[in-house]
């Protein structure tokens, strides 16, 4: 049976994690590499590395940071935060992530998820949604959560499945940084409209809020700042998962190995 | 039986007259080669890659053959860049082979991904398509191990990760090593016969469990070559 997947986000900001709520008040929580390996033996299934600064030396330092975590971590890598081209992707790629996440570069050129796709492969192209609830519905916004794209998030999620992406990473603006769970509205009605994996995101701060996800409909979660502040290891998630019926990869089995 | 005892290999090897394993990775312009080769050298093995027939004629312990893509174009990159006789070679010779994901599919006769398109025919069965609501499969799955495969993968289950929409129906049950299930299938995860590997999931993506599956096939492969180059020089 497929597991529920628990996937930590590392912030990059100058070749630090950094956590904060875009962009203010950004404290740096650690070497990425170092909390990569550190999630890695937690029992982390995936990991999500976004340069948060967008600019073309974060971009640079990314790399060279995916380029040591590739490595000597060996678990699914998404890499992101300011691809907006074919050339941006495959220089992660290279690098050595395993997928790529775009958000505002595929809402301006949607034809972009069908190019990578197509190129890469659907199982490398993860579009990341940010959400914000407009009354009783949800419009995708761009440049981290300022801009409003007009384009409503269920159709929008829609669209990307058509052209071709393989997962989708759902962010709620409303939930950002407010440690009060996922928005399991919207993980619902995205996850009902299309037949890919979706990842939640944003808000989730205790087990209970990914069981929450899950039970809507969530095939992975996204966790930041519960793992970062160290309230939570990736196995205390696991566990109450677990606890709930619902399948999730043992801790244990990665430590086998002899060294 | 020492060199297994002795943790990883290199040293082990050395004892029978090797430095290094050397392996050679199948590159026909599939996406995932890289984290393989990775994979391959944290291990401590020496890595090449095999674009040509006259790459085959290296030496090599053992041939990895990677693959994400569909079906009938690895059929056909692989043809036009002369490899495709080499591998049938190989495999027909019993060396050393890991096949990983598409690399395990293209060992089948058929796929309904690409039908009229022959596959390497080494093992007898098709690859069919998943009827899931969620395809492809993407994410961690359990495979239930009915042969051991490698001196590690004693244990019964092991979680490794998956990313594929076809899966492979095995018609020679013997040669089935793993099976894994979903979308209400249960299917071969896992092919073992003679010195040949074969796994439908990612080895170099899976963590510890992926890395110990690595190792294992590795220590086999360099001790198949230091044993007959050792055969050799005492004929």
């Amino acid at each position: 049976m497929l597991t529920v997947r628990i996937i930590p986000c590392l912030d990059l900001h100058e070749g630090k994690v950094v956590k904060g709520t875009h962009f203010r008040n950004l404290k740096v929580i650690g070497d990425p590499v170092q909390l990569a390996r550190h999630y890695e033996a937690q029992g982390a299934d995936e990991l999500i590395l976004l340069d948060i600064s967008a600019t073309i030396e974060g971009r640079k330092t990314m790399r060279v940071v995916l380029e040591r975590i590739a490595s000597e971590v060996f678990i699914p890598i998404t890499a992101g935060g300011g691809i907006a081209s074919l050339e941006d992707m495959q220089a992660v790629l290279l690098a050595g992530a395993d997928k790529i996440t775009m958000c505002t570069a595929a809402l301006n050129q949607p034809a972009l998820i069908e190019e990578g796709a197509k190129r890469f492969g659907s199982q490398c192209i993860v579009i990341s949604i940010d959400a914000k609830r407009h009354a009783d519905t949800w419009y995708a916004y761009t440049h981290s959560g300022k801009r409003c794209s007009g384009k409503p998030v269920l159709e929008w999620a829609r669209e990307c499945e058509q052209l071709g992406a393989g997962e989708l990473l759902i962010n709620s603006i409303d939930r950002d940084g407010t440690a009060q769970g996922y928005d399991t509205e919207l993980i619902r009605a995205v996850a009902e409209v299309v037949s890919i994996p979706v990842i939640a995101s944003s808000g989730g701060a205790h087990p209970e809020h990914a069981l929450a996800a899950v039970r809507a409909g969530a095939d992975a979660v996204l966790l930041a700042s519960a793992l970062h502040t160290g309230k939570y290891t990736v196995a205390d998630f696991k566990w109450y998962l677990a606890e709930a019926g619902i399948p999730v990869r043992p801790v244990s089995s990665d430590r086998k190995m002899r060294t | 039986m020492m060199a297994f005892e002795a943790g990883y290999s290199p040293r082990s090897i050395e004892g029978l007259g090797r430095q290094r394993t050397v392996i050679g990775i199948v590159d026909y312009g599939a996406g995932n080669l890289w984290s393989v080769v990775r994979a391959l050298r944290y291990l401590g093995a020496e890595v090449c890659l095999i674009r040509s027939a006259d790459d085959l004629q290296q030496k090599v312990d053992g041939l990895v053959l990677p693959g994400v893509g569909a079906f009938g174009w690895a059929v056909r990159q692989l043809q036009q860049r002369g490899l495709w006789n080499g591998l049938q070679n190989w495999l027909n010779a019993q060396r050393p082979f890991l096949g990983i994901c598409l690399g395990m599919q293209l060992l089948m006769e058929t796929s309904e991904e690409s039908p009229g398109v022959r596959g390497l025919d080494v093992v007898r069965g098709v690859v069919r398509k998943f009827r899931a609501r969620k395809v492809p499969q993407i994410g961690w799955n359990r495979v239930s191990f009915i042969q051991t495969i490698t001196p590690y993968s004693a244990g019964s289950v092991e979680y490794f990760y998956f990313v594929h929409g076809y899966y492979v129906e095995c018609m020679e049950f013997d040669v089935v090593a793993g099976v894994t299930e979903y979308g209400g299938v249960r299917y071969a995860s896992a092919l073992r016969k003679g010195r040949m590997l074969a796994v439908q999931f990612h080895p170099e993506k899976s963590g510890w469990a992926g890395l110990t599956l690595l190792r294992g096939w590795l220590e086999e492969a360099g001790n198949v070559q230091a044993l007959s180059n050792k055969i050799a020089a005492v004929r």
